[in-house]
């Protein structure tokens, strides 16, 4: 489930987790508010552990987000479900590389290998 | 209402006209499936709002307005029908569910009532210490933020009129 390495490619990575839902999470992700200059939707639960750790790596990265808090019943989140293909959170939506995604460890792997300036 | 008694008046509210430009804010604003941060200008980028000021979600009237709203469809007439109480998300998306208006765009959750001072139709609550929300009011607001049309109540409790909000809307 998770990659074996964190220089995975965006698209690689993506293919991997979500497969086929690929084109369907564009299409089927909300927009953005208009005010928000971000590219990347955050898709979080408030006050869990794991969508805290992704903040926590967002923000190490500088990389500007928005926030869309969902249920904490996981039956009730389809909204999540329809661009990640599961109920997870948090999951991610980054428009500028078309990359959407669950599991904290995957997100955070992938903005690593994506923003982190090493790479 | 014939009673045998008067209705407690509110205090005069020096709120926002007709004619005026309505103050713009960002809260979160909550639909069926999920909450985010919305400011009232990205709103109107899509067309007018009609603004809907109630009571914290569960008193009776916040429960009456949005039965009447929805059973009107509102909506229908092109405003996307918003509405402002000091109530969290988590109640907002019961109250969403509870009243069946999945067809209005949200409500904006204003636990420090910041939105309605803003608005001059604030309400401290008697015999609840500390807890200020709107008192209910209607704005129609246009795309360049000009209220178009404004409703506060005077009394308490005071339900709008909902035949001149219809005009308004239609007017639009």
């Amino acid at each position: 489930m998770l990659n074996e390495g964190a220089a995975t490619a965006a698209g690689e990575a993506f293919t991997r987790e979500s497969g086929e839902m690929a084109d369907m999470s564009a299409r089927e992700t909300p927009a953005r508010p208009a005010h928000s200059d971000a590219h990347l939707t955050l898709y979080r639960l408030q006050a869990c552990p794991f969508c805290e750790r992704v903040v926590r790596k967002l923000d190490e990265l500088d990389v500007d987000y928005h926030s869309r808090f969902v249920e904490p019943l996981h039956s009730e989140r389809n909204a999540v479900q329809r661009i990640v293909g599961v109920r997870t959170v948090p999951a991610i939506v980054d428009d500028e590389t078309g990359v959407a995604m669950a599991e904290s460890a995957n997100i955070v792997e992938y903005l690593e290998a994506t923003y982190g300036g090493g790479a | 209402m014939d009673l045998e008694f008067d209705v407690v008046d509110l205090p005069d509210a020096d709120h926002v006209e007709a004619g005026e430009e309505a103050p713009d804010f960002t809260r979160p604003l909550v639909n069926a499936e999920y909450w985010e941060d919305v400011s009232l200008s990205d709103l109107l980028a899509d067309g007018p709002v009609l603004l809907v000021f109630t009571t914290m979600d569960g008193a009776f009237p916040a429960t009456y307005v949005w039965n009447e709203l929805r059973d009107r469809g509102v909506e229908e007439y092109g405003a996307q029908v918003v509405g402002v109480s000091v109530s969290s998300p988590y109640e907002h998306k019961t109250t969403i569910e509870e009243r069946g208006i999945e067809a209005f765009t949200g409500l904006f959750s204003d636990p420090q009532n910041g939105v309605a001072e803003a608005f001059g139709v604030e309400h401290d609550l008697d015999g609840m210490a500390g807890v200020s929300e709107p008192r209910p009011a209607v704005f129609l607001v246009e795309p360049d933020r000009t209220v178009a049309y404004a409703w506060v109540a005077e009394e308490w409790p005071e339900f709008p009129d909902y035949d001149a909000v219809e005009a308004a809307l239609a007017d639009l």
